[in-house]
């Protein structure tokens, strides 16, 4: 059953990703790999279609995923699913937060989970690296192609961009034109 | 009764305007979130709005989802908290549902494939720079480097399912912080 599918799988998206945003994308992309949702590169495309449309990351990735997998039904299933989770924890959680805020377990597990999510994004990172680098491998004829060439030039010239605190919105649209321009002009 | 309904329809739009003006999600809701909680409606004090954000931080799930829900439920119990989240949730649910048809139908023309090709580029960036301004503020210490390298190195080369690094990290945290040894 598909929509039972996307339910379960983003229920444990909603449970297991801490701070939202990017940290979610290494389950995202495990989970979404595992069921051939979509491809690697595909999901990085929608990363961006993510940051350039409002609302949470996680509610547009489970909306597109559910839209692309099961239509309408679907869409409400993943949405349902990856929303659920942290609306029944805030449910529990919001008559007694200053209990719960100051609590040494929470702060605990806290501790733990907030370098774990660096190490995760920094995961999410090699393989959208990958993604977006070398699509066609690591072989020499693969290094010079010019889909390595152009995407390098595009990465340098972002992380100059991001560097210069430029909005993201504006580096993904710079980025998508610097694209086009290489692509017509053979790179 | 009727005031009540007031305060659930008010969560709601609110929410929706929130949800729609917000770009990237996360963290980027904040000082809307302030300006229509706190400063329009009154809703909430600045202190309030520290401790949604402090809650959304060590609850699962996305920020804006944990933020909403914190709020409706504070202003308007259970019904509202059904009213804010589904305000907050409903905007990119219609855009990102109308767009996913259109997408698919462009993607084979070239100039966008090229403009993917670039913005692919551009994502990476942008995911290097969140992760340099998480690293900054994540707390340092031996047990801190060691459990960043170990989830690194064991989801990206490994394969090690992410839920069982994450459970194992906050067990980890927990067990040291209930033995009495703070971690650095």
């Amino acid at each position: 059953m598909i929509l039972l599918e996307l339910l379960w799988t983003f229920l444990k998206i909603g449970a297991f990703t801490f701070g939202g945003g990017y940290a979610m994308l290494p389950l995202i992309q495990q989970e979404v790999a595992a069921h051939g949702w979509l491809s690697a590169a595909e999901l990085v495309n929608f990363v961006a279609v993510s940051e350039s449309t409002p609302g949470p990351f996680a509610v547009n990735i489970a909306t597109y995923v559910g839209a692309e997998t099961a239509g309408a039904a679907g869409a409400v299933c993943a949405t349902l699913g990856v929303t659920l989770p942290s609306f029944i924890v805030i449910l529990i959680v919001a008559g007694s937060y200053e209990r719960f805020k100051n609590s040494s377990a929470v702060r605990g597990c806290m501790s733990g989970l907030r370098p774990a999510v660096v190490g995760l994004i920094a995961s999410a990172a090699v393989s959208v690296g990958k993604t977006a680098l070398f699509p066609a491998g690591f072989s020499a004829e693969a290094l010079l192609s010019p889909d390595t060439l152009g995407a390098a030039a595009v990465f340098a010239l972002s992380l100059l961009f991001a560097a210069k605190k430029l909005h993201p919105i504006i580096i993904i649209c710079l980025s998508a034109a610097i694209g086009v321009c290489l692509g017509f002009a053979g790179l | 009764m009727l005031k009540k309904l007031k305060t659930d329809v008010s969560l709601f739009i609110t929410f929706m305007k929130i949800g729609a003006f917000t770009f990237g999600g996360g963290y980027a809701m904040i000082p809307l979130i302030e300006r229509e909680l706190v400063e329009n409606k009154k809703w909430l004090s600045g202190g309030d709005l520290l401790e949604i954000v402090a809650i959304a931080e060590s609850t699962p799930g996305p920020v804006a989802v944990n933020a909403a829900t914190f709020a409706g439920k504070r202003l308007g119990g259970f019904f509202g908290a059904v009213c804010a989240t589904l305000g907050v949730v409903l905007p990119s649910f219609i855009i990102i549902l109308a767009l996913s048809a259109a997408l698919r139908r462009f993607e084979a023309l070239p100039a966008v494939r090229f403009a993917f090709r670039g913005v692919r580029a551009g994502v990476l960036a942008l995911i290097l720079k969140a992760l340099f301004s998480m690293y900054r503020q994540c707390p340092k210490g031996a047990a801190s480097y060691a459990l960043m390298g170990l989830s690194f190195v064991l989801t990206a080369f490994f394969g090690a399912p992410v839920i069982a690094v994450i459970i194992g990290c906050g067990a980890f945290g927990l067990v040291r912080a209930l033995t009495g040894r703070r971690m650095a």
